[in-house]
């Protein structure tokens, strides 16, 4: 299986990047000076941060920091909360997605997500896969729509355990299996930047392998960010990583850096396990 | 415990045996047995409560679907009818005539009964009427031996029914004791029977002095026309706004208002209801009285917010991770209401649908302040659209006319057509139930 997939995916790798190094690469999602409110609360205070393409950027921090709040900035999720309130300037390649101008369907469709608890809908899995494309029209016929759900559904990983099976509901897999699907169901849509919110928070040892092996060959093709309480997992698949305590963005570097040498004593205290 | 922990210097913990009960799991297990017994008591009382009424209503409500009839062959010549239609009273004339046949039709079966004109009209009414009606509608059959079949008085019904027997018979203008001796003479002849009452069925409402003729199918017909216009008008205004309410409405002090003024509004009386339909589409609008449009209309304001709070509970009960599934790829808040929220939703929206329907076909108040009262329903609309238009009645309103009238074989009449409304408030209830499981995902 993963053979399959290193084989389909080799000549998208425009240099030969090996795990954690890292290369110059073009912003793509630019935050400055943001600043988020939920009614009075201040939950993010003054990030700014610079996303970079086909990268890994680990978002890591204690609970209640403001990293999902920070990633749902990024693609406009917190539209949908009432109380919010986002300040300061977003941009993807350049563009300011908190423009007038901006349909925030649109910006969706580009900007991925992948939530903390597995949510397919509860429709086949050919179904869940299919919908971005279908209400994106990405595909002209059946024939292109079952390619591209048997594509997502492959660099999901879990394309041989449902195949034979695309017609069962999506809601009757296991829950590493449901969070597959949902990272297959987000990458079906072609997106370029990927945000994932805790995706292995649900995940055995086993799964959360198979999916940060599956984040490491996205990286190929798109800019992933990742929320974790993982450490280890923060280590194993970034490059980038983005610390942030209190609402504020405490450090950002690479993760090597971060994890070795880290400037500001609160990320040292919360990666050796004193605070968080 | 914990303070024992906490204290440091721990007495030393008793040494207790999970074979026997302490105090407290007793007590426990006492007052979960109680709450228990309750529960039960209150289920068995509910029980009971429900037998008796189905019981009673079943057996009040059975004999109005069976009539008297008495079959009697019947020949008028051409001579008689002229004649009859030259005397002064015309309808004794043909009583007379009938009468006489009657008379006849014993004597020949070798039956010895004594009866007059007056007894005759106890049993059968006004027969003369019936007659001359009928032939005058069809002077082909002068001549021919016709069958007559002639609904028996309420009181004969009773007397066949049990609700009237010789011990309790006092002998009145309606019914008196020497009669019944003709009715079992005339049952042994076979002249008397007990058939089943189609007219109950299919008929309309009648005169006040015609219990026998009155039937409740006129007044299905206006429920009916009645449900449709609740459930053209009520549906989808009521899932619209819940849907607008519940998913795209910002939050806000006139959004919250709304929402507690539909709340109020479930709990307006419907007789409130009635008076406004009276007021503003009647009197302001000049809609036609005792139409079923009206009454659709009015229904419709009672049963809107009870779509629109059951709808509203439906929609929320989807989880929010669908919908930020349906966004996280992309699909418009439309979207991803349409094509995952109201789906799932789906189920919940009926039975709410369907519970304000029930409700509003057993409604009575309001229809009676609009004019759609039981006596109205004398006949059938003529053509679809007439159905809204005409003057017609529904069933509660039916109903609560027959129980109001002062002969007791309306009084059977009524618990009749409550036999039939249930039958039609069951019937919605299984419909509510199949479309429910067609439409819930068990997954
Ligand atoms: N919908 C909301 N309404 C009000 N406050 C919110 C809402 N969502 C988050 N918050 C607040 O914003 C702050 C940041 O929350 P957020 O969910 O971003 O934390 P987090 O870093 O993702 O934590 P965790 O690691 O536990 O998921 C918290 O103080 C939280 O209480
Ligand atoms: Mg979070």
């Amino acid at each position: 299986m993963d053979a399959n997939f290193a084989k389909e995916n080799e000549p998208m790798y425009d240099a030969p990047l090996g795990k954690n190094d890292v290369d110059a690469k073009d912003t793509k999602i630019a935050a400055k000076d943001v600043q988020v409110y939920y009614g009075d609360t201040h939950a993010i205070k003054d990030v700014s941060v610079d996303l970079l393409d086909k990268t890994v950027t680990a978002f890591i921090g204690p609970s209640g920091c403001g990293k999902s709040t920070f990633l749902r900035c990024l693609n406009r999720m917190n539209d949908t909360i009432d109380i919010c309130r986002v300040e300061g300037l977003i941009e993807l390649d350049g563009e300011d997605i908190y423009d007038k101008r901006v349909d925030p369907v649109q910006l969706r469709a580009k900007v991925g997500m992948v939530f903390q608890k597995p949510n397919p809908f509860p429709k086949s899995i050919y179904d869940n896969v299919a919908y971005g494309p279908k209400i994106h029209g990405l595909a002209k016929n059946k024939a292109e729509l079952d390619e591209i759900v048997e594509k997502a559904l492959r660099r999901g990983a879990i394309w041989d355990e449902v195949k034979d099976r695309l017609d069962a509901p999506g809601t009757g897999l296991s829950g590493g299996q449901q969070q597959r699907l949902c990272i297959a169901r987000a990458v079906a849509t072609e997106p370029e930047v990927l945000l994932m919110d805790e995706p292995c928070s649900a995940l055995d040892p086993i799964a959360t392998a198979q999916v940060e092996e599956l984040i490491d060959e996205l990286r190929a093709s798109y800019s992933v960010v990742i929320v974790t309480h993982s450490m280890q997992q923060a280590a194993r698949v970034s490059q980038k990583t983005a610390f942030f305590h209190l609402g504020n963005l405490v450090e950002y570097g690479e993760t090597s850096q971060i994890f070795t040498n880290p400037v500001d004593p609160r990320t040292e205290s919360y990666i050796t396990g004193r605070i968080g | 415990m914990t303070d024992a922990s906490i204290g440091g210097a721990a007495a030393p913990r008793k040494k207790s045996s999970i074979h026997e009960l302490d105090a407290r799991t007793r007590k426990r297990n006492a007052s979960e047995a109680r709450f228990k017994a309750f529960g039960l008591g209150a289920i068995l009382i509910g029980l009971f409560f429900l037998v008796t009424l189905a019981v009673s209503i079943v057996r009040s409500g059975l004999p109005a679907f069976t009539e008297t009839v008495v079959d009697v062959e019947f020949t008028l010549s051409q001579a008689q009818f002229d004649e009859a239609e030259s005397t002064l009273f015309k309808t004794a004339a043909y009583s007379d005539l009938f009468i006489a046949d009657l008379r006849g039709t014993l004597e020949e079966r070798g039956m010895q009964v004594a009866f007059d004109e007056a007894a005759i009209e106890r049993l059968l009414g006004k027969v003369g009427g019936t007659l001359r009606e009928f032939y005058r509608a069809n002077p082909e059959q002068l001549g021919q031996p016709v069958a007559f079949q002639l609904p028996a008085s309420s009181r004969v019904d009773g007397y066949f029914n049990g609700r009237v027997t010789r011990e309790t018979l006092e002998d009145t203008r309606f019914l008196q004791g020497s009669d019944l001796d003709l009715v079992d003479a005339l049952h042994e002849a076979g002249v008397i029977r007990q058939d089943f009452n189609w007219t109950f069925l299919t008929g309309a409402d009648s005169g006040v002095d015609n219990p026998g003729g009155a039937g409740i199918g006129a007044s299905v017909v206006g429920s009916f026309f009645m449900m449709l216009v609740v459930l053209v008008l009520a549906l989808p205004i009521g899932v619209a706004a819940s849907i607008y309410l519940e998913e795209f409405a910002p939050q806000n002090k006139f959004t919250d208002l709304i929402e507690v003024n539909i709340s109020n509004l479930a709990a307006v009386p419907s007789i409130v209801f009635g008076i406004l339909g009276l007021a503003v589409f009647i009197q302001f609008m000049h809609l036609p009285q005792s139409a079923p449009l009206v009454g659709g209309l009015v229904l419709t304001l009672m049963t809107l917010p009870t779509i629109i709070i059951s709808t509203r509970a439906a929609l929320k009960a989807v989880p929010p991770s669908i919908r930020d599934a349906a966004l996280g790829v992309g699909a418009s808040k439309m979207q991803a209401v349409f094509h995952h929220v109201l789906p799932l939703a789906m189920p919940g929206i009926l039975t709410g649908t369907i519970i304000g329907l029930a409700q509003a076909l057993g409604e009575t108040a309001p229809l009676l302040l609009i004019g759609m009262v039981g006596f109205v329903a004398r006949g059938y609309p003529e053509g679809f659209l007439g159905g809204f238009t005409e003057p017609n009645s529904a069933m509660p309103a039916q109903i609560y006319t027959w129980a109001a009238r002062a002969d007791a074989s309306f009084y059977e009449k009524a618990w009749g057509g409550i036999i039939v409304l249930l039958v039609f408030l069951l019937l919605m209830n299984v419909i509510a139930i199949i479309l429910r499981r067609k439409f819930e995902r068990r997954w």
